[in-house]
């Protein structure tokens, strides 16, 4: 195999690539005015209630930690599992990570009711607590794909690559689990009370992190006009497509178990069937967008070497993740606790037994999709400031 | 300019490596300084552990059509309305029930229950959620970061997040924008050895007497031998939660 270089991605002229980082610029700008917006005059002027507690900026959020741990994958494969053809694109699967979850966090952040007292979270732990394990899940995952990345660029230390490779796998299935356990524990809401949770979360960041790999890749190889081989590329479409397969299967296993369950009818009915939006986000969105969609352009001979193929499938399902993730986090919340079993509520001063109405507002959506820009402001700081990309990746 | 030469930048690596040393300084550095001392004896002083106050609530005795609990809570609290029920603060509110097999109808009303394993304090993730120990489940207003798990995990959905900036607030329950709050159980009442608490007094002053206020842990008091001699049961007993809050007539 011949010497792989490593250089700084220059796309185009400077005037696009400022231009670009200052599009981004505005997007946060406007995010974090959002936010501010939104703190000043408190949570009423969102969607959010005392029923729905966690509206779209924790979707936002959940999705993008989500698919952190997940664009990590690649480098995991490279240096742990010992995959040459994946191994060159280990360092730029390191910063992704970085970026996408210092977008997630940054959302999570400002929607808290006291963003003021984040150093309140960093200095009092409750261990009992999921959110607090997280704390300490994603400031560790900061350091530990730092060191990765440093071993990974600096020859002087390349040769603990593989054990930090090794930390930096566990550190991120324990970060997902994490992640998927806050809705996995939660007894009281029929939604959430399943313990295939955390593996499905897991299984989900694989995919995710994946597409919001494959896809920024292309676009970095195409804007850098370097040269990008069609055999790697075949190979992380494959893979996308065991992931895609495989968030099926929990999703299947997730509801067949709740459809056995007497108790959990109401909830299953309410996502499947009669749910409104939620069930139209579930089969639309999660099934046929986020699923069957990607599968067909993946596995379908027609489109075997088509690139265009390969980013729609990535943004097919990163399209289908996010609505999973609405329908899980949202959906869960509309729906009505089950506090007397056997009755029904005449009356309640307190919205029970009733389906809960949220309709995100737009200070909400903007500071979610200044999440996302947070992440791709930082991977092209990042792949212009580093040497991330390797100089070409032609087979 | 861009460095075409292919020799590594060692002075650029060294401010890299220097700056992920530090950074990984800042972040582990909170997580090693643990606060190790216990939440719930600093929050608890003055509570005595030989009570363990709770609420029996006689569901036949709550009439239709009565808010006495409610406004009372309101007014002790300084909880105003700001006419948007959905974001609204409610400590306490009632609720009617119809048996979907025999039709009996039901009136109640749910606040935090107070339980024993608390699921709101399991989850908080900075001890703001906390129970003393004589058994009242509060909320740490310094601490609260409004993160808002605590609303999640509870099974009563008992509490409520303060959406909006205070005005006029009542010295008995300093309140605070962007954290949660619940039924303190009246523990400013309690404190000062008031045993009553105000959705009780209320009820009784109507005449109704549906709410009783006591020490569950002292064999003699109203409410343990009301609880002894008849069949109450706690909302969603299946949890395991043990409720300090309890029913009749359900």
């Amino acid at each position: 195999m011949s010497k792989m270089y490593y250089r700084e991605l220059y796309c185009g002229t400077p005037a696009r690539y400022w231009s670009g980082l200052a599009l981004l610029g505005v997007i946060i700008a406007i995010g974090l005015g959002a936010a501010y917006y939104m703190e000043h005059n408190g949570h009423w002027v969102t969607g959010m209630t005392n029923q729905i507690v966690w509206g779209l900026p924790h979707v936002f959020a959940i999705f993008l930690i989500v698919a952190a741990s997940g664009a990590l994958n690649v480098a995991s494969i490279g240096s742990v599992f010992g995959g040459p053809l994946y191994k060159p694109l280990g360092r730029y699967s390191g910063l992704l990570a970085i970026g996408l979850l210092a977008g997630g966090l940054m959302v999570l952040v400002l929607d808290l009711g006291r963003p003021d007292r984040l150093i309140v979270a960093m200095t009092e732990y409750n261990f009992k607590s999921i959110f607090a394990w997280n704390v300490i899940l994603y400031t560790g995952f900061f350091a530990i794909v730092g060191i990765y990345l440093w071993t990974m660029i600096d020859r002087s230390v390349n040769k603990y690559n593989r054990t930090v490779g090794f930390a930096a796998f566990f550190w991120r299935i324990a970060l997902t689990t994490g992640t998927g356990s806050i809705f996995g524990f939660l007894v009281a809401r029929e939604a959430y009370d399943a313990a295939v949770m955390a593996p499905m979360f897991v299984i989900m960041s694989f995919s995710y992190g994946l597409a919001f790999f494959i896809i920024t890749l292309i676009a970095a190889y195409i804007w850098g006009d370097r040269e990008l081989g069609d055999f790697r590329l075949t190979k992380l479409k494959n893979l996308l497509g065991v992931f895609v397969g495989a968030v099926f299967y929990f999703t299947l296993a997730y509801h067949l178990t709740n459809l056995y369950i007497t108790q959990h009818h109401g909830i299953e009915r309410f996502i499947l069937l009669d749910g409104g939006v939620y069930t139209q986000m579930f089969w639309i969105g999660q099934i046929f967008i986020g699923s069957i969609i990607p599968l067909f352009l993946i596995y379908s001979p027609a489109f075997e070497k088509s690139r265009w193929a390969i980013a729609a499938a990535s943004v097919a399902v990163l399209i289908g993740g996010f609505f999973q993730i609405y329908v899980i986090v949202i959906g869960g919340q509309a729906y009505p606790m089950n506090l007397f079993p056997g009755k029904e509520v005449v009356e309640s001063g307190f919205y029970d037994g009733q389906v809960m109405n949220y309709v995100p507002t737009l200070p909400e959506a903007a500071l979610g999709v200044a999440g996302i820009a947070v992440a791709l402001t930082m991977v092209a700081v990042g792949a212009r400031v580093f040497k991330v990309f390797p100089e070409t990746l032609e087979d | 300019m861009s460095n075409k030469s292919d020799q590594p930048n060692m002075d650029r690596r060294k401010m890299i490596g220097g700056a992920i040393a530090a950074t990984g300084a800042m972040t582990i550095a909170p997580g090693v300084i643990l606060h190790a001392a216990s939440v719930s004896d600093e929050a608890s002083a003055g509570a005595d552990a030989k009570h363990r106050w709770g609420m029996l609530i006689d569901s036949n005795k709550c009439a239709d059509g009565c808010s006495a609990c409610v406004d009372a809570c309101n007014t002790e609290h300084g909880l105003k309305g700001h006419g948007r029920p959905a974001t609204d603060a409610v400590w306490i509110r009632p609720v009617k029930l119809k048996d979907k097999q025999t039709g009996r109808e039901n009136r109640l009303v749910m606040m935090c229950q107070h339980c024993e394993h608390p699921p709101c304090v399991d989850v908080c993730p900075t001890n703001a959620s906390f129970k003393r120990v004589d058994g009242i489940v509060l909320v740490d207003r310094h601490r609260c970061i409004g993160c808002r798990y605590c609303m999640m995990a509870c099974p009563y959905k008992a509490r409520s997040f303060i959406h909006e900036a205070l005005t006029e607030q009542s010295v008995n329950a300093p309140r605070g924008k962007g954290c949660v709050e619940s039924c303190t159980l009246c523990v400013h009442r309690v404190d000062d050895g008031v045993m009553q608490t105000a959705c009780q007094e209320a009820c009784s002053k109507e005449g109704h007497d549906a709410i009783l206020f006591g020490d569950l842990n002292d064999p003699n008091s109203e409410i343990s031998k009301t609880l002894k001699s008849t069949n109450s049961v706690q909302i969603r007993a299946d949890l395991e939660l043990n409720t300090g809050v309890r029913y009749l007539n359900l």
